[in-house]
């Protein structure tokens, strides 16, 4: 029972993601009118649009109008990580999550000793760079660059409408996380994860901190995707407040002390 | 800090910043080229209603929503390493052709208007806009006539049966099979004004690889210049004062007459 326990939040996004790519399959699949489409664009319910902000942006710098539908679709995603769930996306309903979680997890059953940054040094901020690059490679090539080359998209998008040699750049993505850099690509390079870190960073929910409970195990930091944002552990108590952040619980359920916890930020007005 | 540890400092920034900067740049350059190159396209035929391919692809955020409403399951969302700029829709006729839905609905259902809706409507007497799914141009159909069966003499009218715009799209063509000498040939014909590129008939097509066969507009439309008028036809000769092709060129009465008088040039030893 401990054991379920301790994964509780891991369990619940594997239910997550897992759902809504079913949800996203079977509604393709059986012409079902839940939620068609895919992560880029979808239709909920047959009433409305969700849209990747992302992708639009992307579109708009390639020289695009975005439609009224995009418009809408994108600002109630923007509002419900912008305000609500903040990085959420990359840990709760991004496909590439599983794959790097794995990645990640062999990683640690194997006990790879190679530290990130031994061999190849990259800077967490590099996705940042990538993110704004996109916008510009899209200006130049007048279409949504990203899009042509995104894991994320490519994995999603395949498994509703196939998949063709997309598993490759997949497995490109795993092989990077397992062998050259851990949590390489959603922790320094993927720029979608870069944008959600941007919106999310003023988010409600966050991760809490209770320092009188802490007794300093780092079990947290050694599961945690982005060790950065935990430097208050062990030092006082607080929010998480980094956007990076990806609001994934995992170390939530390693915490031993329940030092850590989800709550919504109070707001100060 | 002492002066020379500061000076030490910019100089490791600077070339930090070089460094990156040229990451930047090679990395853009690297992706900007791939992208450019993977979003080259022909022959691919698109749903109805689609902007024009450069505008298409700009549009097209890849969600298959008209994949998905697609009733006769025509459309397919293009996979990575087939050739076709990922994520986007596209049919192939002689597998599964577009059957011309009226209420056309990938068009209706797509969020980005990539599928334009403007593009397959028509405006009715009464001011209003009713979708119309033969206003599409999805491509143009081209035929054969080496392997047409119809062309050899014998009588089929696979495609012509099949056009959703028969005797408008494909036409038959009576005329006199002189191999005969008595019977007739029923040969199609096709009308690239009207045609939509639907494909039913690459689909119907009996002979073993199709003899008649959709292909994107771009790739068919001839186009005769401006100043070929057609005088036989009425109404025509009123373009010789509105095209501009005679007006742009700027002659100088002098200097053709000069070219014309100057005889001195004849006799000149090279």
């Amino acid at each position: 029972m401990s054991k379920i326990y301790n994964n509780r939040f891991l369990i619940s996004r594997r239910i997550v993601q897992l759902l809504i790519l079913g949800l996203f399959i079977a509604s393709n699949y059986y012409g079902f009118k839940f939620i068609r489409g895919n992560l880029s664009a979808a239709k909920l319910f047959d009433i409305v649009y969700l849209a990747d902000p992302y992708a639009a942006l992307q579109m708009l710098s390639a020289g695009m109008l975005i439609s009224v539908d995009i418009i809408i679709g994108s600002l109630i995603v923007l509002l419900f990580y912008g305000l609500f769930a903040g990085r959420a996306f990359c840990s709760w309903v991004c496909p590439m999550n599983i794959v790097t979680d794995t990645a990640s997890w062999v990683r640690r059953k194997l006990n790879f000793k190679i530290a990130s940054g031994q061999y190849l040094r990259v800077n967490r901020k590099a996705r940042y760079w990538i993110l704004g690059l996109s916008f510009i490679v899209s200006a130049i090539v007048g279409v949504a660059a990203f899009e042509f080359v995104s894991p994320i998209s490519m994995l999603h998008r395949g498994l509703i409408y196939g998949l063709g040699t997309g598993w490759l750049i997949v497995l490109m993505v795993f092989i990077f996380d397992l062998l050259v850099l851990k949590h390489g690509w959603c922790g320094f390079l993927c720029p979608l994860g870069a944008f959600y870190s941007l919106i999310g960073k003023y988010s409600l929910l966050r991760i809490e901190h209770l320092k009188d409970k802490c007794t300093d195990c780092n079990d947290c930091k050694l599961v945690c995707p982005e060790i950065q944002v935990l430097d208050i552990i062990g030092k006082k108590s607080g929010y998480i407040s980094y956007g990076e952040c990806t609001n994934c619980g995992r170390c939530i359920d390693v915490c031993e002390d329940k030092a850590l916890k989800y709550s919504f930020k109070k707001l100060k007005l | 800090m002492g002066a020379s540890e500061h000076k030490y400092n910019r100089r490791e920034t600077l070339r930090k910043m070089l460094g990156s900067g040229g990451l930047f740049a090679i990395g853009g350059m690297a992706w900007a080229g791939y992208v450019d190159e993977a979003k080259k396209v022909d022959l691919v035929l698109r749903p109805p209603g689609a902007l024009d391919e450069l505008d298409f692809q700009k549009a097209c955020i890849k969600c298959g929503i008209c994949v998905e409403v697609c009733p006769y399951d025509t459309l397919s969302l293009a996979e990575s390493g087939s050739s076709i700029p990922i994520g986007t829709p596209y049919f192939k006729p002689r597998d599964i052709p577009c059957y011309m839905c009226t209420d056309i609905p990938c068009v209706v259902d797509c969020p980005t208007d990539a599928l334009d809706e403007s593009l397959v409507s028509i405006a009715k007497e009464n001011g209003t806009v009713a979708l119309d799914i033969n206003k599409s141009k999805m491509g143009i159909a081209v035929l054969n006539t080496e392997t047409c069966l119809a062309f050899w003499g014998i009588r089929c009218d696979a495609c012509y049966r099949a056009c959703p715009l028969i005797d408008e799209a494909i036409t038959l063509d009576l005329t006199r099979n002189e191999r005969t000498g008595k019977h007739a040939m029923l040969k199609p014909k096709i009308n690239n004004e009207v045609c939509t590129g639907c494909g039913m008939c690459e689909h119907a097509c009996i002979t073993e690889e199709t003899s008649i066969y959709v292909l994107p507009i771009a790739e068919v439309k001839g186009k005769v210049h401006d100043q070929y008028i057609k005088g036989w036809e009425e109404g025509d000769e009123a373009r010789i004062d509105t095209t501009n092709v005679y007006k742009d060129t700027k002659t100088n009465e002098q200097s053709t007459l000069d070219y014309l008088n100057d005889t001195e040039s004849l006799f000149e030893d090279e």
